[in-house]
C-alpha cells in the first residue's frame, strides 16, 4: 500500500480507490455501520432520527417552494395562492412543508422529553445537550420567519408581535425593533429579510446537526437504564439493529404525517392566514403557531412587559444550564422515584401552558398561566438541585445486559432468539 | 455481535443455496422501495413543468383586419415574438416560384401557410435565438425580402425559410388556427 493512503478494507475495487484516497466510506461503516449502541433502547431512541428525516423534508419541500414564491408585500400572498392552484402539485409541496414544520416540533418535544426522563443532558453529554438546544432555538427563529412568508393576518401580526418584544428592553429597545424591520413597520424590508434568512437558517441547522451527532459519536448515546454500556454484551452495532427500529418507527411517524397532510392539512395552521395582511386591521385573537404557545403563555403570564420577556427567554435559557442545575448522578428517571414525578408533573405544566397560551389573555388562564410557569421554573431552579441531594435512588442494574441475559456473559445456545426480541 | 447473529444465517441457509426466501424480501422491498422512491420524486419534478396560469396563457389571439398587404405584426405567444405578416402577391410569388432545391431545408411555401397572404411564424431565429430584424418596413430584410438576423447574419426569404446564414431550419410555423376570417388563435 502506498504511502499516504487509508488503509480501506472494503472489496469494491472502485470504492475502495476512494476510500483510500477519501475513506468517507470507512467512516459510514464505523459511525452508522459497526457503531456500538446501547441494546436496550425503547422506541423514544428512534426520535433524534426522525428530526434529521424531516429536516431533509423541510429542506427539499422548502426549495421547491422558494422556486415559485415572490418575497415582496405585494405579490407574497398571491404567489402561495398560486402554488396551491396552479403549480403542479404545488398544493402538496406546501402542505408538506407547513406540516413538516409541526411534525418538526413533535418530534423535537417528544425528543428533548427523552433527554429530560432518560437524563441525557448528565455529564459526559452536556456539550451534546447545548448544541440541542441551540438547535431548538434555531428552529424557533426558522420557523417563526416562514411562518410570516405567505403574508396572511397571522403573518403580519404574528411578525409584528414579536418583534415588538424586542421593544420591551429599556434605551436600545425601540433601535432593536427598527432594525429588524428595516422600517418603522413590518413591511417589505422585514418580508424580504425574513425570506433570506428563512432560506439560510436551515443550513445553519444542518451544520448544528452534524456538531450535534459529532460530539454523540464520541460520548456514545445513552440509555433507558442511564448507565453505561461496559462492553461489547451491553451493545449492538447500529447497523442492521437500530437502522431496522429507526424504520418502524419512520413508517408509524410517516402515517402521521401523510394523515395530516391529506386530511387535515390546515388543522394545525389558523383560518386567518387566509386573510392577506392589512396593516390597519389586527385579527381578533392572535396567537402564535401551536409549537410556540407554551412560552407565549409564559410571556403573557407576566403582567410586566420586560418581565414577560424576560422570563420567555429564560424559559429556554434555564436549558443551558441544566446539566449543572441537576446535581444528581442517577440519569434516567425510572430509578429516581421523586423526581420522576416531578417532571410528569413539569411535563403536565409544559402542556397546561400550550393549552393557556391559545386562550385569550384573561382570568382564569392567567392565573393558570402562572401557576403553570412558576412550576417550570421551580422544576429546573429549585427541584432538581435540591432532588439530587435528598432524593434516594433505586439501585442501578449492574449492567445494560445482565437483567435481560441472566448472566451478562456469552450466551448457553438454546437462548440464543429470545432473548433479542426482548431488547 | 457476530455469534448472536450466527443461528438466524444457519436458519436461512438451510433452506438450499442459491435463491434464499431473503433474496425474495430484498428484490421486492427493493423494487417498492424503488416505487416509492419514484412517486415521491415525480411531485417535485412535475412542480417545475409549466403550471397551470402558464397553461392558461399560452394561447394569444390575434386581429389581422388592422394589417394592410405588405405589413407585419408581432404579437407575444408564450413569451416569444410571433411575426404575422400579410404578405402582397409578388411575395407570395416570390416565395413560390422559388424551386425547393435551392432551399438548406426544403419546404413549400403551401405548406407553411393556412391563407396564401397570411404568413404567422415565431419571430426566434433558428441559430441561436436572436429576433430577426423585418418586421418593420424600414428595417433591413436581408437578400431574400423576409428577414434578416443581425447576430450572425441569417437570411429569411418571404417565407420564413432559411436561404444563407448560419440557421439551420427554417422560422418555425406555430400551431394556429383562424378564428373567424380576420382572426386567428395562435397556440
Amino acid at each position: 500500500m502506498a504511502i499516504g493512503l487509508h488503509d480501506s478494507t472494503i472489496s469494491n475495487p472502485v470504492i475502495r480507490w476512494v476510500d483510500q484516497r477519501l475513506p468517507i466510506f470507512t467512516m459510514m461503516q464505523k459511525e452508522y455501520g459497526t457503531f456500538p449502541t446501547p441494546r436496550n433502547f425503547n422506541y423514544f431512541w428512534n426520535f433524534g432520527a426522525l428530526a434529521m428525516v424531516t429536516l431533509m423534508i423541510m429542506i427539499a419541500t422548502g426549495i421547491f417552494l422558494a422556486m415559485n414564491y415572490t418575497p415582496h408585500t405585494s405579490y407574497a400572498f398571491d404567489s402561495v395562492e398560486r402554488i396551491m392552484r396552479d403549480v403542479n402539485y404545488g398544493w402538496l409541496i406546501r402542505y408538506v412543508h407547513m406540516n413538516g414544520a409541526s411534525m418538526f416540533f413533535i418530534v423535537v418535544y417528544i425528543h428533548i422529553w427523552r433527554g429530560l426522563y432518560y437524563g441525557s443532558y448528565k455529564a459526559p453529554r452536556e456539550l451534546l445537550w447545548i448544541l440541542g438546544v441551540v438547535i431548538f432555538l434555531l428552529m424557533m427563529a426558522t420557523a417563526f420567519m416562514g411562518y410570516v412568508l405567505p403574508w396572511g393576518q397571522m403573518s403580519f401580526w404574528g411578525a409584528t408581535v414579536i418583534t415588538n418584544l424586542f421593544s420591551a428592553f429599556p434605551i436600545v429597545g425601540e433601535h432593536i425593533v427598527t432594525w429588524l424591520w428595516g422600517g418603522f413597520s413590518v413591511d417589505n424590508p422585514t418580508l424580504n429579510r425574513f425570506f433570506s434568512l428563512h432560506y439560510l437558517m436551515p443550513f445553519v441547522i444542518a451544520g448544528v446537526v452534524f456538531l450535534h451527532v459529532a460530539a454523540l459519536h464520541i460520548t456514545g448515546s445513552n440509555n433507558p437504564l442511564g448507565i453505561d454500556p461496559k462492553g461489547p454484551q451491553d451493545t449492538l452495532p447500529f447497523h442492521p439493529y437500530y437502522t431496522a427500529k429507526d424504520s418502524v418507527g419512520l413508517v408509524v411517524y410517516f402515517i402521521v404525517f401523510a394523515f395530516l397532510v391529506f386530511f387535515t392539512p390546515n388543522m394545525l395552521g389558523h383560518p386567518d392566514n387566509y386573510i392577506p395582511a392589512n396593516p390597519l386591521v389586527t385579527p381578533a385573537h392572535i396567537v402564535p403557531e401551536w409549537y410556540f404557545l407554551p412560552f407565549y403563555a409564559v410571556l403573557r403570564a407576566v403582567p410586566d412587559k420586560l418581565g414577560g420577556v424576560l422570563l420567555m427567554f429564560g424559559s429556554i435559557a434555564v436549558l443551558f444550564i441544566l446539566p449543572w442545575l441537576d446535581t444528581s448522578p442517577v440519569r434516567s428517571m425510572r430509578f429516581r422515584p421523586i423526581a420522576k414525578w416531578a417532571l410528569f408533573l413539569w411535563g403536565i405544566a409544559f402542556v397546561v401552558l400550550g393549552w393557556a397560551g391559545g386562550k385569550p389573555a384573561e382570568q382564569p388562564y392567567v392565573l393558570i398561566s402562572q401557576i403553570a410557569t412558576a412550576y417550570y421554573f421551580a422544576y429546573f431552579l429549585i427541584i432538581l438541585p435540591l432532588l439530587g441531594r435528598l432524593e434516594r435512588p433505586l439501585a442501578l442494574p449492574e449492567s445494560i445486559a445482565l437483567p435481560v441475559l441472566r448472566g451478562g456473559g456469552p450466551l448457553p445456545a438454546g437462548a440464543m432468539a429470545k432473548p433479542m426480541e426482548k431488547a | 455481535m457476530a455469534e448472536t447473529m450466527a443461528p438466524a444465517k444457519a436458519a436461512h441457509g438451510a433452506e438450499g443455496s442459491g435463491e434464499t426466501r431473503r433474496d425474495f424480501l430484498m428484490l421486492t422491498t427493493g423494487a417498492f422501495a424503488a416505487v416509492g422512491v419514484g412517486v415521491v420524486v415525480w411531485p417535485f419534478i412535475h412542480s417545475m413543468n409549466p403550471a397551470r396560469d402558464v397553461l392558461a396563457l399560452s394561447s394569444t389571439e390575434v386581429d389581422l383586419a388592422p394589417i394592410a398587404a405588405g405589413q407585419a405584426v408581432t404579437v407575444m405567444w408564450r413569451g416569444k415574438p410571433v411575426f404575422v405578416r400579410n404578405r402582397t402577391a409578388e411575395e407570395v410569388q416570390a416565395a413560390r416560384a422559388t424551386p425547393l432545391s435551392e432551399l438548406k431545408d426544403p419546404a413549400p411555401d403551401q405548406g407553411r401557410v393556412q391563407r396564401d397572404q397570411w404568413l404567422v411564424v415565431v419571430g426566434v431565429c433558428t441559430h441561436l435565438g436572436c429576433v430577426p430584424l423585418g418586421q418593420k418596413s424600414s428595417d433591413p430584410r436581408g437578400d431574400y425580402n423576409g428577414w434578416f438576423c443581425p447576430c450572425h447574419g441569417s437570411h429569411y426569404d418571404t417565407s420564413g425559410r432559411i436561404r444563407k446564414g448560419p440557421a439551420p431550419t427554417n422560422l418555425a410555423v406555430p400551431e394556429y388556427s383562424f378564428t373567424s376570417p380576420t382572426q386567428i388563435r395562435i397556440g
